[in-house]
């Protein structure tokens, strides 16, 4: 893919050879290239047009470079802008000044929400710490279940009180159970729900208010298309995210999400899902994300 | 592209609608080059674009009804098997719990086939759906059992219990696993094997809120599973599903059925009109 987008903007720039700098006329034609680009990779439209904007003025006023092919001038320009606005570093989990600290796992229907709380919690015991799990995921059918069974694979306790007790109640009550219990961390999954659902969405502002977690991560799935800039939105305005994780880039989606996500939070990925086993998380790379967006 | 009696600001207007449908690029320059072209050969009016557009986009989502049925009903009085396929968290389960009421309410006697043998509790997932819809569950209690051989069972049950839709539920899988491709493979071929009477349906299940890389989903499931539909869920959202609209347009697929909650009444036959109005925002 990336030399699919190579070709096309060696094309765009064969009509401008001789041209020794970039200018806001000379680059419309491979900016076009690159806003396609982007939207083939799911990147949001809007997000792509601000992005597009910051290209051009970062560009604009560029001398070419001697040696370097202008259009090879430019991928980079468009690749240290991606990786700008993804965040240039990699940002670790915020701990609780006074154990435990809390992590709320947020996020739509199938997201892979409640496989990555298990995959933090491994994480997290892999460091010595001492994690609980909490199940407050009393609608879907077996969710409990669900998160029981990876606790039991990765030797993590999970706070459970069946499907009859309120999420708020669950989630307050797992808390105090970590204190009591001498766990350092607390990963609270919750269930899925769409942010256009005002009871579900009062429900996390619930849980939110009353455990008050140092980390409220969006569980983002990588294949997500332009509806990753709503729920972005929506989910940071009415809860307040602090950061996100993007799943199942085992697949092969570009995983544009991950710039949509990030330019309307403004909070970083935290970590990658890279498949369905209990040990496939990874950190968040930005330079990495960006290749993989532009298909490098 | 843009080329045409649309002035530049209708033109972006159009592709921005299509665009973030998550229709993508190709088929979004496809259409308004369709509808340019209309309008400068009929000499119509260009506010009349938007009617077109509709149009268009019926037409794109009925032309599989030259090939297929336009209504996807199981044949009654013989076994049929509709294996449901897709990736991770898409929704197949659900739909399984769903489609089982809807065949029961409808008459049909029906059995569910608990394929996925490897994502945590989903074998109790899958029979707390069958007991809403009060659809029998067969599954293998071992762990990690081989969902082929679980088909297998199924449909010998089915067989001797002179059910009428077998629907089998399948673990997501994602369509660069090579392995698991293989796997899903060699479920079509029991089920091609062991049932050579019964109709197959092979449906992919893609969530709405999928992007450009549902595409690639549905040619590589095509190729392992024999695809003959797809199943759209989590309408019930904003996201509008074009997606799918683009499979249908590249592929040939017809779209089946819409999901649009997590309830078990939450499904309804694909209607291109409902569709092309949401998409719009009509
Ligand atoms: N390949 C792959 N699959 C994943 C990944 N993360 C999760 N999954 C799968 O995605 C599906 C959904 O994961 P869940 O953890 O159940 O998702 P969830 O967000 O908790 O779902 P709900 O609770 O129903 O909203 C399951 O099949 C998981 O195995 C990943 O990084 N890669
Ligand atoms: N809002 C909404 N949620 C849905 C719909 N269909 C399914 N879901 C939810 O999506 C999540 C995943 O559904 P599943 O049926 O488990 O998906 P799956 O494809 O079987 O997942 P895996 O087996 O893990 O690959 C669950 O939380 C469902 O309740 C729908 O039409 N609308
Ligand atoms: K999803
Ligand atoms: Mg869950
Ligand atoms: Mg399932």
């Amino acid at each position: 893919m990336f030399e699919a987008l190579s070709e096309q903007l060696e094309a765009a720039w064969k009509k401008l050879r001789g041209q020794d700098k970039l200018t806001a006329s000379n680059i419309q034609e491979p900016l076009k290239v690159v806003r396609r680009a982007l939207i083939d990779a799911d990147v949001s439209v809007q997000v792509v047009r601000e992005f597009i904007q910051g290209v051009e003025t970062r560009a604009v006023g560029k001398e070419v470079i001697s040696g370097v092919r202008p259009d090879q001038q430019f991928i980079k320009v468009v690749y240290d802008e991606l990786v700008q606005v993804m965040g240039t570093e990699q940002v670790p989990l915020i701990t609780a000044p006074q154990s435990p600290s809390i992590i709320l796992m947020a996020g739509l229907q199938g997201t892979g929400k409640t496989t990555a709380a298990a995959k933090l919690a491994l994480y997290l015991k892999k460091q010595d710490k001492k994690p609980l799990l909490v199940a407050t995921d009393i609608y879907r059918p077996a969710a409990i279940d669900q998160l029981q069974t990876l606790g039991r694979q990765i030797g993590v306790p999970v706070f459970a009180l069946g499907t009859d007790v309120n999420p708020v109640t669950i989630a307050q009550q797992g808390v105090a159970h970590a204190q009591s219990e001498g766990c350092d961390w607390v990963i609270v999954d919750t269930a899925g729900r769409l942010q256009i659902d005002q009871a579900m969405m009062g429900e996390l502002a619930q849980i939110k208010t009353t455990i008050q977690p140092q980390e409220v991560l969006l569980v983002v799935d990588a294949m997500t298309g332009q509806e990753a800039a709503n729920l972005t939105r929506t989910f940071h305005e009415q809860i307040g995210i602090t950061g996100a994780i993007l799943t199942k880039l085992d697949g092969d989606a570009r995983g544009g999400a991950a710039l949509s996500v990030r330019q309307i939070s403004g909070q970083p990925i935290k970590f990658i899902g890279t498949g369905e086993k209990v040990e496939a998380l990874q950190p968040f790379y930005p330079e990495r994300m960006a290749s993989r967006i532009l298909g490098m | 592209v843009g080329q045409g009696p649309l002035d530049e600001r209708a033109v972006t207007e159009l592709e921005t609608l299509l665009l973030q449908a998550d229709v993508g690029v190709t088929v979004t320059d496809w259409v308004i080059q369709q509808i340019q072209a209309q309008i400068r050969q009929e000499a119509l009016p260009p506010e009349l674009a938007l009617k077109l557009l509709s149009g268009l986009l019926r037409q794109v989502l009925e032309r599989p009804y030259q090939h297929h049925a336009p209504n996807l009903t199981p044949v009654p009085g013989q076994l049929n098997i509709w294996l449901i396929t897709g990736v991770n968290g898409v929704g197949k389960t659900t739909t399984i719990g769903k489609l089982a009421h809807l065949a029961t309410k409808s008459g049909y006697k029906c059995l569910i086939a608990a394929a996925d043998t490897f994502r945590a509790a989903a074998v109790e997932q899958v029979k707390i759906w069958g007991e809403r819809a009060g659809v029998g569950v067969v599954s293998n209690p071992s762990a990690n059992a081989d969902p082929a051989a679980v088909v297998f069972d199924a449909i010998g049950a089915a067989q001797s219990r002179g059910v009428e839709l077998l629907l089998v539920d399948t673990a997501g899988r994602l369509q660069n696993k090579q392995n698991l491709m293989a796997e899903l493979q060699k479920v079509r071929r029991i089920i091609d094997k062991k049932a050579v009477n019964a109709t197959v349906e092979s449906l992919l299940v893609l969530d709405a809120t999928l992007g450009q890389n549902g595409l690639r989903q549905a040619q590589v499931f095509t190729e392992a599973a024999n695809l003959t539909g797809v199943i759209l869920t989590k309408l019930d959202g904003t996201a509008r599903g074009g997606i799918a609209l683009a499979i249908t347009q590249e592929l040939g697929l017809p779209i089946r059925f819409v999901g649009a909650g997590e309830g078990l009444m939450d499904l309804r036959p694909f209607s291109s009109y409902e569709f092309v109005e949401a998409l719009m925002g009509i």
